[in-house]
């Protein structure tokens, strides 16, 4: 890994990082193909579909047969992404993820956009906040939730190159957090630990980096310090890192875009109790129930997801009687 | 042709019943009314090399009604793929010839199904795939008149005749049954060649029990600018009356009565077998 941290804003959406990777990645591999079930234009892929009609493959509202059908693409050497909203590019079609692709060893990157609150006005009908626990349950599907268009850029062009199942979920016009500079590389199954306290530690996902690096700053102001983790491998699950990081911390919290049952917080829980941890752990994350509509701030602040969320979870750990 | 696909369907029969009375149960109905057709796909029309499995060049098969693949193991062992004895490991512990083809356990086998809809979908997308590199290689893949209830059995269709995928050949069994009794009590299918020409697949019916008239139907889609696609008339347990008798043969477990009906079976295909070689000396 070659991380640096950077300081320059340069608000990048990702499906504009999505057009510009893919766009490469094509006149570059010529086995790349990229499929679509009716989001190319909602995904800004328009023009890059315009320009390879070969490789690129609107598959119209049939997300099943999309999945099945890339997963025969790869068995004949193709190296196919597909795409859908989150909700339809996992939970729609979940045993054909699970059949026509992991099962039977096949090899297909899935990009899942508008997770979790980035469902907006397309509201409750829209809202996955299951997508990373449905792929991290099956077996060898690697889950990637990036943090910055740097690091979406590097998994994409290196999942392009590695053979196997992945699942990818980012929100589509996000303006980002800029994490990471340019140029910076990372490992598959290993986290990124962001700044080092000796009190709290918070593993944090996508968006909620940012979330958890602000809660950083609040709870400094508390004389606590706070160790932050980019933990965008929700699996492989970098358990090295997450034992190594707790011991000696009073309180550890997760913060994901997602329901916290199955994602990143459950993740981390089993490592925490095979491990015999002492310390408090709280899952900030969307409390079992489904979404709504709304623009991603309400939506964030009603999920209780803001950095606040993060502070109240440690000083509540921090004031418990154990 | 027709003498040695006669042949080869009997031998792919018997060995399907041989393996299935050893085991003692199984997907019988469903396995017996595609024997004739595995026998020209793998006898004469399918460019494939039983020696190297993964060869590049080969046409691929999908067996999209996965349940079926004790005929589709018989004709890959009765091929060369594997040796014949493997036959008698179905579905035994730790076996590598599990109730449904899965590819990275069974020599020859391309797709793993067995989950209805996903063979056809896989089919498409590797047509689709030889397209794209402009390759020669043909796909042939078949689909149950029951898996049609599965809408992803249409979606795929549907892409097929709009890609034009004219290296895909589809055959729809219609032995006019699933699990729980006839398609038309169950779910009516209605008229499936209408249906297929009304996706815009260039729609045929064939007699499944006829090697010439499966061939002839195969070599008529050929010629299409587009996937072809033959409706198999069959007979769920095709070729032993018994079987086809039985209504609700599509797992069958073989008892009392039904295990000297199969026995008596394999010993009229044992002898038709012989009287074919004898003719053919």
């Amino acid at each position: 890994m070659n991380i640096v941290r950077t300081i320059e804003q340069r608000n990048i959406e990702m499906s504009k990082v999505y057009q510009d990777t893919m766009l490469e990645l094509l006149e570059t591999n010529g086995e790349v193909v990229i499929c679509d079930a009716d989001l190319v234009g909602a995904i800004g892929m328009t023009s890059v579909y315009n320009k390879h009609k070969d490789r690129c493959i609107n598959m119209g509202i049939c997300e099943a047969n999309m999945m099945s059908a890339a997963a025969g693409m790869s068995l004949t050497g193709k190296i196919p992404f597909v795409h859908s909203l989150a909700p339809f590019a996992v939970r729609r079609l979940f045993d054909q993820l699970y059949l026509s692709g992991a099962y039977q060893k096949a090899n297909v990157r899935v990009f899942g956009s508008d997770p979790g609150f980035w469902a907006s006005y397309n509201g409750g009908t829209h809202t996955s906040v299951e997508d990373l626990a449905l792929t991290r349950v099956i077996p060898n599907v690697t889950v990637l939730a990036p943090a910055d268009a740097v690091q979406f850029q590097w998994i994409l062009r290196e999942i392009a190159g590695k053979y196997g199942m992945f699942y990818v979920r980012a929100a589509r016009h996000r303006k980002l957090l800029d994490l990471y500079a340019p140029g910076s590389t990372f490992e598959i199954g290993k986290g990124v630990v962001l700044c080092e306290g000796k009190d709290v530690v918070i593993f944090a996902i996508g968006e909620m980096i940012k979330e958890a690096l602000d809660a950083k700053e609040i709870l400094e102001k508390s004389s606590l310090s706070v160790t932050v983790v980019d933990m965008f491998t929700i699996k492989p699950l970098d358990k090295e890192l997450v034992r190594k990081v707790i011991q000696g911390k009073k309180v550890v919290v997760t913060a994901e875009n997602h329901s916290i049952i199955g994602g990143l917080g459950s993740a981390v829980a089993e490592v925490m109790a095979e491990n015999g941890s002492p310390a408090l752990l709280s899952r900030v994350g969307i409390q079992d129930h489904f979404g709504e509509v709304g623009t991603p701030e309400y939506l964030q602040a009603k999920f209780k997801l803001k950095a606040v969320d993060i502070v109240n979870a440690v000083i509540a750990q921090m004031e418990r009687k154990v | 042709m027709t003498q040695n696909l006669k042949l080869f369907s009997a031998e792919i029969r018997l060995a399907t019943c041989k393996m299935l009375l050893h085991r003692g149960f199984g997907h019988l109905g469903g396995s017996l009314s595609i024997v004739e057709t595995l026998s020209v796909l793998f006898g004469e029309v399918m460019n494939v090399r039983p020696t190297e499995p993964s060869w590049r060049d080969r046409d691929f098969f999908v067996l999209s009604k996965g349940h079926a693949a004790p005929a589709y193991y018989s004709t890959l062992a009765l091929k060369g793929y594997f040796p014949m004895e493997m036959l008698d490991t179905l579905n035994d512990n730790g076996t590598n010839l599990p109730s449904h083809p899965d590819r990275l356990k069974v020599p020859g086998v391309d797709t793993t199904t067995g989950s209805l809809g996903q063979g056809i979908s896989m089919a498409v997308g590797i047509a689709k795939s030889f397209k794209i590199s402009k390759k020669d290689n043909r796909v042939f893949c078949i689909v149950g008149d029951g898996e049609c209830n599965e809408g992803q059995v249409w979606e795929a269709f549907q892409f097929a005749a709009h890609s034009k995928l004219n290296n895909l050949i589809i055959f729809i069994d219609e032995n006019l049954k699933q699990l729980d009794g006839f398609t038309t009590e169950i779910l009516n299918p209605f008229d499936l060649k209408e249906k297929a020409a009304a996706f815009g697949l260039y729609a045929v019916r064939a007699d499944g029990s006829n090697e010439k008239e499966i061939l002839d139907a195969i070599n008529e889609c050929k010629e299409k600018d587009t996937t072809g696609c033959i409706i198999l008339s069959t007979v769920k347990g095709q070729g032993i009356k018994y079987f086809e008798d039985m209504m609700s043969n599509h797992h069958v477990k073989l008892i009392g009565e039904s295990i000297n009906e199969m026995t008596k079976a394999i010993e009229e295909l044992e002898a038709k077998i012989e009287l074919m070689k004898g003719k053919s000396q």
